[in-house]
């Protein structure tokens, strides 16, 4: 098993390499100057959509993508309780099935609540 | 010397390949990170090609025809073009992350395919948690993705990196469900044992499944019509506004890789992956690749895109509860002892519960008001 | 050896991640910084052939908790100054110094038993088993799903407010 993960870290290494060689390609041929560099402060300002910028970037976010981290969180976690019965299902048998029709009635009871207090849809 | 020759020979002819070839531990490394790499590439490029005309067919164009025949060579001229542009990196941007985020983005969509089987055990490592591996590994370019929103220090793209992380979040959970339906199938999480288990392909066994992957697919990487998070129309272009040169290509990249790697995935689990007869393994995986890309070519000239509102209540309300009734139903069947001499009335009954699923729930999904913000 | 080198690479990383999560003072860079050291995490569990949790591991903390912390750092007013100095910094220090020999005590005084039966090979049928088989953890599973439903009423609970 160990051998099928030395083949996965060193495929990292390797890709790793191979990205950033690909970003660093530019940089190397800008030192031979078939790229171009004049940078100047018009060009390097934030273009954003054309127009000057206003404000700072970095404004707050609408809380509602947190609430969904959450959700996503915890449904998360319950389906990874669920790979390793669907392997092996076949050997559990039917009580397991009950076990985990009962693990997900108790999520849903969340997700149903959620759905019924109308959080679910985007404001 | 014989091992090279004999390794060459083993190269050249997969279908002579053992399931457990090893042919030396640096050489099967070697030889699959090359062709890994070798082959995403060129896929990108064909699939690139493929989009580009086939989407000017379908709106009465032509597309790129002038550089070589067919204007084959059009990803080739756009790649050195691209490669001879000026990096222009905005002042106050965040250059470290700016410059790392298409690094980020880019490692995972290859790491996917070091589990894809090309053929029966051709394939870089096969992990017994397989298909694990791979939700999880695509997981992570969320965070260059989001990198590159952040490093950016452009709202537009902060917004754009946002809408992604929404998207992603809210369409993760059906994708992995509609995955565990096959999991129950297949009873492995190998890739190339659920390949190996597919007597008929599970496109057949799970279409509600393979309904909804396709669809969460689709959302997970952004294509349209689920491409909000760069819909030129209110964003600029998301999260890559402020790149310019290779590091953009790179993203052009990274979004035409998962592309690919999510048609692998489905290829893999629903169409047979490798299996097919008469042509060699690794044809039959490419065809099928190209398949399943077309057809998401095709949902793209056909669908509008649409709204954020929408978005998430197709993922929550709609998609979340289906791939929970597929879930159930499936293993039912798989309790029941799936009879294998029944498999095509098993076909037909799979095939009337999803259309009968699909019709009753999206009444009760337009009843309460597909997701419209409520006044 | 391939093992003692990975391992040693993996440790050396990240120990430098857990670090720069401490003392970086862009609070974008100290998260993404923790987003390696979870990495790093899960190639430790594969180093001790538990191939299950290191999948789980990415894709639970560097797919869900890593979301969750950078868009509380969207939620956050000051990102790029970093954290500012607070009058809690000397307390703070004594506490963490007092935690750190806690955790130099336990470790210096537990017999780390080593196993010498071979791991088991697929994990994660065996994994089935201890959780959904006879005599396994099921009552615990049903228990993890109240937790993670009283985290989905919490979350509801906050969406409601505004």
């Amino acid at each position: 098993m160990l051998t099928n993960y030395g083949y996965i870290g060193l495929f990292l290494i390797a890709v790793v390499l191979f990205t950033l060689f690909m970003v660093i390609i530019p940089i190397a041929l800008r030192f031979l100057k078939i790229v171009p560099h004049n940078p100047n402060p018009i060009k390097n300002s934030t273009f954003e959509c054309g127009m000057e910028t206003i404000g700072r970037t970095w404004v707050q976010f609408n809380f509602h993508y947190y609430f969904y981290a959450l959700i996503f969180l915890a449904l998360d976690v319950l389906v990874v309780f669920l790979y390793p019965w669907a392997v092996n299902l076949r050997a559990l048998g039917f009580a397991s099935f009950v076990a985990v029709i009962i693990l997900v009635a108790i999520i849903l009871v969340g997700y149903v609540y959620a759905w019924k207090k109308k959080v679910l849809e985007w404001k | 010397m014989a091992t090279i020759e004999l390794n060459i020979y083993n190269l050249v002819n997969f279908q002579s390949i053992p399931p457990d070839w090893p042919g030396g531990f640096w050489w099967h490394w070697l030889f699959f990170t090359v062709v890994i790499i070798g082959f995403v590439l060129t896929m990108v490029m064909g699939v690139i090609y493929i989009e580009r005309r086939g989407m000017a067919r379908m709106q009465s164009r032509l597309g790129p025809n002038r550089t070589g025949p067919f204007g084959l060579l059009q990803p080739v001229a756009d790649a050195i073009k691209v490669l001879l542009k000026e990096n222009i990196v905005p002042d106050a941007a965040d250059k470290l992350i700016h410059w790392l985020a298409p690094v980020v983005a880019f490692a995972p969509a290859l790491m996917i395919f070091a589990v894809v089987p090309f053929g029966n055990g051709v394939l870089l490592a096969d992990l017994n948690v397989g298909i694990l591996y791979v939700v999880a590994i695509s997981s992570v370019s969320t965070v260059g993705i989001f990198m590159a929103g952040w490093g950016s220090s452009n709202k537009y793209s902060l917004l754009g990196a946002m809408r992604n992380v929404a998207a992603v979040v809210s369409y993760e959970i059906p994708l992995v469900l509609a995955i565990v339906g096959v999991v129950l199938i297949s009873g492995s999480l190998s890739l190339n044992q659920m390949v190996v288990a597919q007597d008929v392909p599970f496109i057949l066994l799970q279409p509600l499944g393979f309904l909804l992957f396709f669809a969460a697919g689709c959302a997970e990487i952004n294509r349209s019509p689920f491409d909000l998070m760069e819909a030129d129309s209110e964003i600029v272009a998301g999260f890559h506004t402020e790149y310019s040169g290779m590091k953009f290509a790179m993203f052009y990249l990274v979004e035409y890789a998962e592309a690919v790697a999510i048609s692998a995935i489905i290829a893999t689990l629903f169409l047979g992956g490798w299996r097919g007869p008469i042509l060699p393994p690794w044809l039959w995986f490419v065809v099928k690749v190209i398949i399943v890309f077309f057809a998401m070519v095709w949902t793209r000239t056909t669908l509008p895109r649409i709204r954020i509102d929408q978005l998430m209540a197709f993922a929550w309300k709609f998609l979340f509860p289906m791939s929970l009734f597929n879930l159930f139903i499936t293993a039912l069947q798989v309790l029941a002892g799936w009879p294998t001499e029944l498999v095509w009335a098993m076909i037909i009954v799979n095939f009337a519960v999803m259309a009968i699923l699909v019709l009753v729930w999206s009444k009760l999904f337009f009843k309460l008001g597909r997701g419209r913000i409520e006044v | 050896m391939g093992m003692v080198v990975s391992f040693w690479i993996l440790a050396a990383v990240g120990i430098i991640a857990a670090l720069g999560v401490v003392l970086l003072r862009n609070v974008f860079r100290a998260a993404l910084s923790l987003i390696l050291c979870f990495l790093i995490v899960a190639g430790l569990y594969v180093t001790l052939s538990a191939d299950f949790l290191a999948a789980v591991q990415i894709l639970v903390y560097v797919g869900a908790i890593s979301v969750l912390i950078i868009l509380a750092i969207m939620m956050t007013r000051e990102v790029a100054q970093g954290s500012p100095n607070s009058r809690f910094q000397i307390p703070a220090f004594i506490v963490a110094i007092l935690f750190l020999e806690v955790l130099v005590l336990t470790l210096i005084n537990t017999p780390w038993p080593v196993s010498s039966m071979p791991p088991t090979a697929p994990t994660t049928a065996a994994l089935a088993n201890s959780l959904f088989g006879e005599g396994g953890y099921l009552l615990s599973v049903e228990i993890a799903a109240v937790l993670l439903l009283s985290a989905i009423l919490g979350a509801v609970v906050l969406a409601r407010e505004k």
